[in-house]
Formats: C-alpha cells, sequence, structure tokens
C-alpha cells in the first residue's frame, strides 16, 4: 500500500531556501514536510560558498529582501552559531583603478541610501584591512553586514530545528489539484503527500516542479565553478572580491564570466569564485574556467600563487530571466507557493523568503512587497531569449 | 613524412611498461610520464639511485621480470622511442578541442611547485592503486603505518619503521611485507590476519587458473617459519596502544561471524604495527576525462580501452589483480594502441598468450578478492572518539551523527556535514571507513584536481609546455 | 642484518641535517622520511585539530599525514622530498602556515 501523509505544507526541496521555508512555517505553526529526490543540501545549497551578501546588490526588491534576510541571519546565529559556522567577517570590495574605485563609490551610495552599512576606505586602509593583498588598488568599500555560513550545515541544522518530517529520496512526480484547480498535495515516487499548501523551493529544478501544476517558471541553470585550497590561518579576513563581480552577476551573458572572490573560512581553506556561464547542466570539468578563477585569485592575493589548491567542484545557480527570484503564491494555481530563483544569493536570501512565505501562508500582510518577484511575471516568450 | 603518433603513458609501474615497450616497438612514440623518482611503481619500486644498492633483487621478487622491463626501457630510451619523465605528478589529463588531442599536466619535482604539460594523440592510464586501511582505536598513532608503506620504505629508502613489527589486516600483500620486512632485520612479532588463507583452497577454480600462486605461497611461509614469525589467522588488531607513539597492540581471535571473540584479547608489544585491508584503484584522472566506472574500476573492453575515444587503461586502475595482471593489460593496450593509432583494428591473435593470462589471472584475483575481505565486525570496532578522517580529524562518532541526527545517506552528504574527506587527501585514505561507519555505499568522488596544486601553477603563471618528441628526436 | 646491508649499499659519504635543532645523519638518496626514521623519529607534524602527533603513514604520498616543514617551506611530504646536506627540518605545526 502507498504511504500517505498528511500536513498542512508540503516543501518541495530540502536545500537552503527549502529548509528556511520549513522553519519559519513550522515556527508559524504549521505542520510541514520537507521532500527531496537527494539529500539535504543536494543541490547548489551543497555547491556553494555560503555568502550573506549585501554588497553586490544594487538598490531595488533584491537588496531590501537581503537587509530583511541579513537581520534574520543575525538572529538565527544567536540560536544556531558556531554549528553552522556563521561568520559576520565583512566584504571588501576593492577596486583597481581610480575609475573603478569612483563608480564603485557611486554604486555604494546608493546602497546607502537604502539602508546598507558602507564605507568607503583608501589604499592604505584597503590594505589593513587586508594585509596580503596585492599593492597598487585604488581603494575599496568596507561592507560590514556580508557574513558566511557553510550551508550544507545550515541547511541541515535548519530542518532539524524545524521539526519536520524530512523525506530525502523520494521524487516529486505530480501536484495534486482539487476539481477547482486548488493545490491539494504531491504525488511522489513512493506515496501522495497530503496537504492545501505547497512550497516549490526546488531551486535550479523549480521549472519542472512549477511545470508539474501547470504553471510557466522559467528557472534555468548557470554554472559556477569554486576552487578550494589546503587550510590556513586567517590569511583573507573578509570576504574580498574586484568590482567587476557586480556588474558579472547583473550580466544576462551566456558566456563565461570570472570575476575574483575570495575568501577564508572558519574550518580554514580559503574559498575562491566566481565563474558563471550558461550551458545547461553540464557537469563535466573546465580547466580553462578553473585557470581563470585561479588567475583572479592570485593577481588579488598574490601569495596564493604558492597556495595549494585541493579540489574544485561545481553548481548550478538557478536564475531567472530578470534575475530576481520568484517569492509568494503563485496566482495561476491557488495553494502553490515558489521559493526559488534565487541565482547565486539563495543562501543569503533563504531567511527572507522563508519568513515572506510562511506570512503569505499564513494570510498576513507580508514585511515586503512580492509584486517584484512575482512568479506568474514571465510571458513564455523569454524562454529562448540568450 | 607523417609524425609519428604520440603516446602518454601515466604510471611507470608493471602496466605503463609493459605498454610503452610493447607501444614503441610497434612505432608509436611514447612519453611515459611517472610520479616515482625510478620505474618500477610500487611493485618493482627502487631505492634512489645516490643509496648505491648493488644488490636492490634482495628485497624483491620476480627480479628476472623486472630486468626484462628495464633492458627494454633503456633500450628503448635510447633509441629515442620512449622519454621517460620522472618525478612529475600529473594532477589532470584535459581532453582537447579541436584536433582530438590530450594535455597532460604535472607538476614536476619533489615540492610538486613547477608545472609542465605533455600533449599526445592518446592517453594510457595506468596509475595503479592505493592501500586502504579501516579504523581502530589507535590507529594514528606515530608507528602505525600502511603495510603497502612499510614495503615501499624498505624499498625505497632501505629503511626500517622500527625494530618490532606487527604485520595486520588481510590481503595477500601482507605475507610479502611481513617476510620482506624480517629479511631485512625487522622483528615480526606476528602476522595476524583477519581471513583464512586456507578458504582459497574452496576457490578451486581459481588456484588451477593460477597454481603458481600456491607455490609463492607456500615460498613466504617458509620464510616466515625461518624468521620465527608467529602467523595468527582469523586474528585482528582491535586497538594500538601508546600515548605519543606505538607501544603496544591487542589482537584478538575472530569468530565464524567475523566479530571479536570475547575473552580471546591479548597484548603484543611492537613499535610498529604496519596494516593494510586491501586497495582501491587511481581512478582520477580517468574520470575527470569521462571514462565511465564499474564500482571502483575503470571500466575497459577487451583491448583495454575505456569509453573515451583515445583513451586506454591498464593494470590496478581497471581492478585491483597485481603485478603479473598488470604486465599482460599493460601489454594488450599497447599493442592495441599502436594499431589503432597507425589507424588499423588490432589482430587479437597477436596478443593472444597475455589475453590468456589476463583471463586466468583476473578469475583467481576474484576469489581473493572474495576470501580476503576484511572482517564484518570491523565497523564495531570503530568506537565514536576513533578518528576516521585522518586529515580532518573527523570522528566515527560525528560519522555516525550526521547519519541518525541529519539524516545523510550518502558518502557526498556525510562530507558535507563532517568535512570527513575534505582534507590534503581529499578522502582517499578515509572513504572505505566512511563509507563503513556511516553504513552508505563507497563511491569514489570527483577528483579534478588528482593531487594539490598551485594555484600559480593553476593560474597558468607556471606552467610551460614541453616540446613533443619531434622526430629528430627519434634518429 | 639491516637493510643497507641486505641490498649492499654504498652510498656516498653521509651528511648531517637538523631536525627541530637536533643535529642527524643522513645519506644521499634517502628521503626527509627516511633520514627521520632511520634517526629513530617517527613524528614530525602536530595536527591542526587535536595537536596530536603524525609522521609516515602510507609512505607513497597518498596520505599526506607525514607533512613537513623543510627549510621554512611547509607541507612538503617527507616520504616524497629527498633529503639535502644542511637541511633545516622542523616540526610542523597545525596549517604549517601559522606563526
Amino acid at each position: 500500500m502507498a504511504k500517505r501523509l498528511t500536513c498542512d505544507v508540503v516543501v518541495v526541496g530540502a536545500g537552503m531556501v527549502g529548509a528556511a521555508c520549513a522553519l519559519y512555517a513550522a515556527r508559524a505553526g504549521l505542520d510541514v514536510v520537507v521532500v527531496d529526490r537527494g539529500p539535504v543540501a543536494g543541490g547548489t545549497t551543497g555547491a556553494g560558498e555560503g555568502n550573506l551578501l549585501v554588497s553586490d546588490k544594487e538598490r531595488g526588491p533584491e537588496l531590501e529582501l537581503a537587509l530583511l534576510s541579513a537581520r534574520l541571519w543575525a538572529e538565527l546565529a544567536e540560536e544556531f552559531g558556531s554549528a553552522v559556522e556563521y561568520e559576520p567577517k565583512g566584504g571588501v570590495v576593492v577596486a583597481a583603478t581610480t575609475e573603478a574605485l569612483a563608480s564603485l563609490k557611486d554604486f555604494a551610495a546608493a546602497q546607502h541610501a537604502a539602508g546598507v552599512m558602507t564605507e568607503v576606505v583608501d589604499a592604505d586602509q584597503v590594505r589593513s584591512l587586508e594585509p596580503h593583498l596585492a599593492p597598487g588598488l585604488a581603494g575599496g568599500v568596507l561592507y560590514s553586514q556580508d557574513a558566511q555560513v557553510m550551508p550544507a550545515l545550515a541547511a541541515a541544522h535548519l530542518v532539524r530545528a524545524s521539526g519536520a518530517r524530512l523525506c530525502t529520496g523520494r521524487t516529486v512526480t505530480g501536484v495534486l489539484r482539487t476539481a477547482e484547480g486548488a493545490v491539494r498535495g504531491v504525488r511522489t515516487d513512493d506515496g501522495e503527500i497530503h496537504a492545501p499548501a505547497v512550497i516549490n523551493a526546488a531551486g535550479t529544478w523549480g521549472g519542472d516542479v512549477a511545470a508539474l501544476a501547470g504553471a510557466h517558471l522559467p528557472v534555468l541553470p548557470r554554472r559556477g565553478f569554486v576552487l578550494v585550497t589546503e587550510p590556513l590561518p586567517r590569511l583573507v579576513r573578509h570576504k574580498v572580491y574586484a568590482a567587476d563581480y557586480v556588474a558579472d552577476v547583473a550580466s544576462d551573458s551566456a558566456a563565461l564570466q570570472t570575476s575574483p572572490v575570495v575568501e577564508g573560512t572558519a574550518a580554514g581553506p580559503v574559498l575562491i569564485g566566481a565563474s558563471r556561464e550558461r550551458v545547461g547542466f553540464d557537469r563535466s570539468f573546465s580547466l580553462p574556467v578553473v585557470r581563470s578563477l585561479a588567475l583572479g585569485a592570485t593577481r588579488l592575493f598574490p601569495f596564493l600563487e604558492r597556495v595549494r589548491a585541493l579540489r574544485t567542484y561545481v553548481g548550478f545557480r538557478p536564475y531567472l530571466p530578470d534575475h530576481l527570484p520568484a517569492i509568494g503564491p503563485d496566482p495561476r494555481v491557488p495553494g502553490l507557493f515558489h521559493a526559488c530563483g534565487h541565482e547565486g544569493a539563495g543562501i543569503g536570501l533563504a531567511t527572507g523568503t522563508g519568513h515572506l512565505i510562511a506570512q503569505a501562508l499564513g494570510g498576513k500582510t507580508t514585511d515586503l512587497d512580492l509584486t517584484a518577484f512575482r512568479p506568474d511575471r514571465f510571458s513564455g516568450d523569454e524562454v529562448n531569449s540568450p | 613524412m607523417a609524425e609519428r603518433p604520440h603516446l602518454a603513458v601515466i604510471g611507470a609501474g608493471p602496466a605503463g611498461l609493459a605498454a610503452s615497450l610493447a607501444a614503441a616497438v610497434h612505432g608509436v612514440r611514447v612519453t611515459l610520464v611517472d610520479a616515482g623518482t625510478e620505474a618500477g611503481g610500487q611493485f618493482y619500486r627502487q631505492p634512489a639511485a645516490a643509496l648505491g644498492a648493488r644488490r636492490p633483487q634482495t628485497l624483491h621478487h620476480q627480479w628476472r621480470t623486472w630486468e626484462r622491463l628495464r633492458t627494454g626501457l633503456d633500450g628503448q630510451i635510447a633509441a629515442g622511442r620512449i622519454r621517460h619523465l620522472p618525478d612529475h605528478h600529473v594532477w589532470c589529463v584535459e581532453r582537447e578541442s579541436g584536433d582530438g588531442g590530450f594535455g597532460v599536466h604535472a607538476l614536476v619535482g619533489p615540492m610538486q611547485d613547477d608545472g609542465v604539460v605533455v600533449r599526445a594523440d592518446a592517453v594510457l592510464v595506468a596509475t595503479g592503486g592505493h592501500e586502504t586501511v579501516l579504523p581502530f582505536p589507535g590507529w594514528t598513532l606515530p608507528g602505525v603505518v600502511t603495510a603497502g608503506g612499510a614495503q615501499a620504505m624498505l624499498k625505497g629508502g632501505l629503511v626500517l619503521p622500527g625494530r618490532t613489527v606487527v604485520v595486520a589486516g588481510t590481503g595477500p600483500l601482507l605475507l610479502p611485507v611481513a617476510t620482506g620486512l624480517a629479511t631485512a632485520g625487522a622483528h615480526v612479532a606476528a602476522l595476524v590476519e583477519s581471513a583464512d588463507p586456507r578458504a582459497l583452497l574452496r576457490h578451486s577454480s581459481a588456484l588451477a587458473a593460477q597454481p603458481g600462486k600456491l607455490t609463492e605461497g607456500a615460498r613466504y611461509t617458509a620464510r616466515l617459519l625461518r624468521h620465527r614469525v608467529r602467523a595468527l589467522v582469523r586474528h585482528t588488531v582491535v586497538e594500538a596502544h601508546g600515548t605519543d607513539r606505538l607501544e603496544s597492540v591487542t589482537v584478538a581471535a575472530l569468530g565464524t561471524d567475523g566479530r571479536v571473540r570475547p575473552g580471546s584479547e591479548r597484548r603484543i608489544p611492537c613499535d610498529t604495527l604496519a596494516v593494510g585491508h586491501g586497495m582501491l584503484p587511481h581512478t582520477d584522472l580517468a574520470e575527470t576525462l569521462g571514462c565511465a566506472l564499474d564500482g571502483t574500476d575503470v571500466r575497459v573492453d577487451d583491448e583495454q580501452r575505456t569509453d573515451v575515444p583515445g583513451v586506454w587503461a591498464a593494470g590496478e586502475a581497471t581492478g585491483i589483480g597485481g603485478a603479473a595482471l598488470a604486465l599482460a593489460e599493460g601489454h594488450i593496450a599497447g599493442r592495441s594502441i599502436a594499431a589503432r593509432l597507425h589507424g588499423s583494428a588490432p589482430d587479437p591473435r597477436t596478443w593472444a598468450a597475455a589475453a590468456r593470462a589476463r583471463t586466468r589471472l583476473r578469475t583467481f584475483f576474484a576469489a581473493v578478492d572474495a576470501v580476503f575481505a576484511p572482517p564484518v565486525g570491523w565497523v564495531e570496532q570503530a568506537t565514536d572518539d576513533t578518528v576516521v578522517c585522518r586529515c580532518e580529524e573527523v570522528t566515527a562518532g560525528e560519522v555516525r551523527s550526521a547519519v541518525g541526527g541529519f539524516g545523510a545517506g550518502d558518502l557526498r552528504t556525510v562530507k558535507l556535514l563532517t568535512r570527513a574527506g575534505m582534507g590534503w587527501c581529499q578522502g582517499r585514505m578515509c572513504g572505505p571507513a566512511v563509507a563503513g561507519v556511516s553504513g552508505c555505499t563507497l563511491t569514489t568522488p570527483r577528483r579534478p584536481l588528482a593531487r594539490p596544486v598551485p594555484l600559480g601553477v593553476l593560474a597558468g603563471v607556471s606552467e610551460e609546455g614541453l616540446p613533443a618528441l619531434s622526430e629528430e628526436d627519434l634518429e | 642484518m639491516n637493510p643497507l646491508e641486505l641490498a649492499d649499499a654504498q652510498p656516498g659519504p653521509a651528511f648531517t641535517v637538523t631536525f627541530d635543532g637536533r643535529t642527524i645523519e643522513a645519506l644521499p638518496g634517502q628521503t626527509v622520511a627516511a633520514a627521520l626514521w632511520a634517526a629513530g623519529v617517527t613524528a614530525w607534524r602536530s595536527t591542526r585539530g587535536a595537536g596530536r602527533p603524525r609522521g609516515v603513514f602510507c609512505g607513497i604520498g597518498m596520505c599526506f599525514d607525514c607533512l613537513v616543514t623543510v627549510n621554512d617551506l611547509p607541507n612538503q611530504r617527507a616520504c616524497l622530498v629527498p633529503v639535502r646536506p644542511g637541511d633545516t627540518i622542523r616540526t610542523q605545526e597545525g596549517t604549517g602556515h601559522d606563526g
């Protein structure tokens, strides 16, 4: 006999966003089941660096979500602290030339006006913040709200703390609907799970889950490699990246882009990103991409030339054509909520997303206006655009 | 005149040498890229030249086979058909876009801080294997070494790990290690084998296929007797004792259920424990090239071809089976490569003898695998405070709580939640241990970087291209 | 019997190196690990977590347990690196990069 579970809400996806949705929904008093075809943190969460960033977001709805999320992460840190390797270490964005510094300052000023803590630093101050940086940089901006967690640990701890029933290794094969079209649960390869609400937190595979409910949501993969070094003492203190990273994040290009993003971790290794390519779900190793990451990192931090990379791994950021996530109820399918498409920011934006989803589930007014994140904002023509 | 095709052979053990010779004799230019300072691999590991060993054969067996390989290699090097690059540590083989060739990226020298790249039309992966050791309390103490490590240090460095040695674990390697150490002057206090080698007799088809192995075993046993080595069959080491270094081990008898028989424990004083529980193939380079695996082995066809065009594999990388099997597979691979690179289909009749040997030896080692399986009770011996991942110092208890507390059900998730396998060795040593303790299937993680690579080399700042062997070199 | 006698080794003249300030003898052709073993030393690293001693484990460059600092360069595999006259070998603490 097929298993049958009943609950208040089914979260599809046991990554960071699904974990945060489960936690906030459970804390709002709902009975939650989390289902994933793989393990906890088996998708993009397990392949990420754990960035909780406000620094790389320009003024707008995503930045507001990032600020809300940063506050919520700081709250969760009181509870989970070192178990999830939360580090409020701050970010330093550096500019190589005075021209780049000027535009970085403008960018930061707009962020500051939107509530971001920014501090413009000159060349000497940059070096005192990060003594091992290459000489000759023009200056930078310090973002003290940037932080980091170890994403797989964070997802695992949040799911466990939520008290949700966790069904891993179980694939959702359909979304159950009433005669009126409202959601009444999901069908899986191991029985049905009945609930009046389903949250699509399937990340890069969120488009497929939406399609099971007959909804169009064009989530596409944007591949990234991460390089991991040998364990080191704290030679890199902040998250450090070059100003052109922000342009790459916002870019629509399918071609390879790399901009160096370098940070130390609580466990010792330095993590090096960030490459962006649109090559589908191709997991094969690309030496040229990893080479460009290494080149960028050693230019920022020359001491890294002699430091050894121990491993590299690949992941797929879930991105939507306008680079904003889909968050909130789907007006096309009553009872279906989306919480996916966060591109490279899903770890950071998970808390705000989970909080807003829990408010929406409870029929409350959400702390942020969800209009910009409306899941039905795509016409269906954009899938084939470059 | 068209240039002769160029083959890169990775690994100068028995498989790589046999393949290089077969290919070179049949008109292929070969670059033999090897991490060792001398050719020979682990089985024929040679003392460093500067040690001036006049009788290295006293540390070896099947020496005549080695002399034939060595003479062949010297001849082909002199004729310019083989270029031997010792002390070259390959970290990635890249399929290059365009002409279908390959780039073999290696770190040079013992510090491994400079890079070179060798370009080739085809690649043979003959990367061998490494020993696995399953954890037990005290196994991280200095003085506890792998059985193969003790042998390697003896053969290569002419040095012993200590005065009083216990050799323990399971597998056909233990016997030669114990006799080698005893012959070189160590006091081997006990040979502790968890399996019962007599069970091999039940695999009559395997022994019929390989009668020589019985004689080989008998010869070792006679040498052990001569050195008065106590052999404890169906016994296991349950704990290594000491504060900052090994002082003794506790051994115990195993019941028919593979678990320690209560009350059978006894202590043996020793300063060295040489321990091993079988071997695993090195498949990182092949896997990054996209070659399919069968379990932990690189999958090959009858010609030793992988499923990636231009990539062959031979020896332990395709399944653990010892030096003789590696020689047969290497020879077949070399003949196949020579024919294929010259645009023709090879004639398997030209390697019929090697093919027969390959069949016999694979049958034999399937039986060896079955007989020398680690005892099921080892997982219970790994107490919660026993370190399983030596690099990141992750304990069995932490692994168990990732499974019990967070529902991890596969090795990757266990790694993400505990760091087991994230350190310098990238899980090469702890893979089987973590799999056993967590109850997860042993899977080989993808390791696109087969060795730690300085970021400067990776960035291409300090990597130089080696010129291909030119036609002039060949004259 | 010892291994050098067994293999009838005739190495060049021995030279000295230091290990944690102590002078030890080494032979040309030996690795750092072989020279340390020959001098009775079995541990030359202290782990970065629990500070436990480690030395050779796999002996073939796979396990990285034998990491050591040679001439101020940390994280060298003692089982691979040849010992050279005058080498300063130090017990490696933690990551090898700490102060």
